[in-house]
């Protein structure tokens, strides 16, 4: 029954964003409004929701991988971390498209002069590499070089928080709950990398 | 892209009293059927909706007050109607009660805009008082009907422009805030007047949060001649019915030509300062709200432009993105209060 692991998490993670196309649909046939007053908004929220998530989700691979000695952990780390790009995609596209309706100046102005937009963008950026050599033919072609280049990974999470904190008006809970998880997932990496004792300590035997 | 920009209204076209009044008797019956009806809601997860309610169902628009006083509710009922022109009044699209009730930032509820509407279950307004201080000969502790049954309740309908960028049309029952505050007798020395919002972290389970950026109570202030504008308004109901919870009940204040910040919901305490209030956002980061909060396209937020706003309701592809205007369009009114004054340092 294994081989349904994949299937199973890929539907998970497809779940928001089906849900949001369903209400996007309802709204432009006249069916219910789900999205509230301020669609444009609501959406660009959820899906920058969605995509801080799964990053740190794809983040926490690696730490599970030798917390559970459970090896099989980086089956899913791929399809994790690129569907959280597809949720950064949409999040884009709804800054572009919904809140500045493709008004290039405005665009540019934004990016160039709103400092947690510019960081937002950079992340967009790393990620968008990361994506790119996502593929198993560019594992082969690039070796050693592919595991130095996809630690991009951290400083794209780092930005992301970043955003997140850089936009935080009303409560500090989102901010705070996912720069901790971020420096936890970061941080295993840095202590498994000096010390045996990390690398040997493991939840499950 | 629609840019809508606010037309002065000549005498030739203004609305002929009797189609006034049609018009107003279609949104009060409009505004009854939403009650009935199924209102909008935001989901801000898949499993934020009502317990009961289907997945997909909203939670209907309700005032969520443990009860109404009668005589409150009767003094909403009489308020007069707005004259067909000027600034009490505009010819722009109302925003509809559904939207009003359930779209609220009111953080002792909550952060989300959908929690207040759903948190603010049997919100207790009698008994009520409002205990005024300072620089005043009458100062003391006042029911909320001392405070209010001396008043006319008037409509207005006022643009309400939220420092995030988006802004409602409502029609508001009240009156201005100055013929409150001459009967306390303010002194010499009252420059400004400060107020508070209610601490009750029984009925506003938010205020118990270890996350919230507020140091309760919310606090607002205005410049005494900012106070005394016609204008500022007392507001104590909106849509003919007496203010829902969410909105700020029992009373709030709606200053038109501010951000929304400065609409200080229920009112407990009015304090007359000699020197410059505290104001709870001024407080929370100077760098980005100040204490006149004056509507201002010409001057930034500094995370985000303030030259244009979204009038909501929108859709996706209806945006409603329009130009915002210097003081929201109240200029004529309130512009000569800052005529000295460098408005990109006091923001």
């Amino acid at each position: 029954m294994t081989f349904l692991a994949k299937p199973a998490v890929f539907l998970l993670c497809l779940l928001p964003g089906a849900y949001l196309a369903y209400a996007v649909y309802l709204a432009f046939s006249g069916g219910e409004n789900l999205l509230g007053p301020d669609p444009a908004q609501f959406l660009s929220l959820e899906t920058g929701e969605w995509a801080i998530r799964l990053l740190i989700l794809s983040l926490a691979i690696t730490p599970l991988r030798y917390l559970l000695n459970w090896p099989y952990a980086f089956r899913f780390r791929r399809m994790i971390g690129l569907f959280a790009y597809f949720y950064v995609c949409m999040h884009l596209l709804v800054f572009l498209m919904f809140l500045l309706q493709w008004q290039w100046g405005a665009i540019g102005r934004e990016i160039a002069e709103r400092p947690f937009i510019t960081i937002g963008f950079a992340g967009f950026v790393l990620l968008t590499l990361l994506a790119l050599t996502s593929f198993n033919a560019a594992q082969r072609k690039l070796g050693r070089n592919w595991k130095r280049l996809h630690r991009l990974t951290y400083a794209a999470s780092i930005l992301g928080v970043m955003h997140v904190i850089w936009i935080v008006r009303s409560s500090y809970f989102d901010a705070v709950l996912y720069g901790s998880l971020v420096l936890l997932l970061l941080g295993y990496r840095l202590l498994r990398k000096y010390s045996e004792a990390v690398r040997k300590f493991s939840i499950l035997g | 892209m629609i840019i809508k920009t606010r037309k002065e209204i000549p005498s030739s076209e203004i609305t002929p009293e009797s189609v006034y009044r049609e018009r107003r008797k279609f949104m009060k019956t409009g505004a009854k059927a939403a009650f009935g009806v199924a209102g909008a809601g935001l989901l801000s997860s898949a499993a934020s909706a009502q317990t009961g309610d289907a997945l997909f169902a909203r939670a209907p628009a309700d005032i969520n007050l443990a009860s109404k006083p009668d005589w409150l509710v009767e003094k909403a009922a009489m308020r007069t109607d707005a004259p067909a022109s000027g600034p009490f009044n505009t010819d722009e699209e109302l925003t509809p009660f559904e939207d009003v009730t359930t779209y609220n930032n009111f953080y002792e509820f909550g952060t989300g805009k959908d929690d207040p509407a759903r948190n603010a279950r049997d919100f207790s307004i009698d008994p009520w008082t409002v205990e005024v201080s300072g620089e005043a000969n009458k100062t003391g502790t006042y029911t909320l009907e001392d405070i209010l049954n001396p008043h006319t309740f008037e409509e207005r309908v006022f643009r309400l422009r939220c420092v995030e960028a988006w802004s409602m049309v409502i029609p508001w029952v009240g009156f201005s805030l100055g013929d409150l505050l001459k009967r306390f007798e303010p002194n010499g020395d009252a420059n400004y007047v400060q107020f508070d919002t209610l601490v009750d972290s029984d009925q506003m389970s938010a205020q118990r949060s270890r996350f919230a950026t507020i140091d309760w109570p919310y606090q607002e202030g205005l410049r005494m001649d900012e106070a005394m504008n016609p204008l500022a308004t007392i507001a104590t109901g909106l849509y003919d019915d007496i203010l829902p919870a969410q909105n700020g009940a029992p009373l709030r204040l709606v200053v038109p030509w501010k951000y929304g910040f400065k609409s200080i919901k229920s009112i407990v305490a009015i304090r007359f300062t000699k020197n410059m209030p505290n104001n709870t956002w001024r407080d929370l980061q100077a760098s980005e709200y100040g204490f006149y909060a004056n509507v201002n396209p010409q001057v930034s937020h500094p995370r985000w432009s303030q030259a244009s706003e979204r009038r909501l309701p929108t859709s996706l592809f209806n945006p409603r993105r329009i130009d915002t205007m210097m003081f929201n369009g109240y200029a004529d009114e309130v512009a000569s209060m800052y005529a000295d004054m460098d408005l990109r340092r006091f923001y």
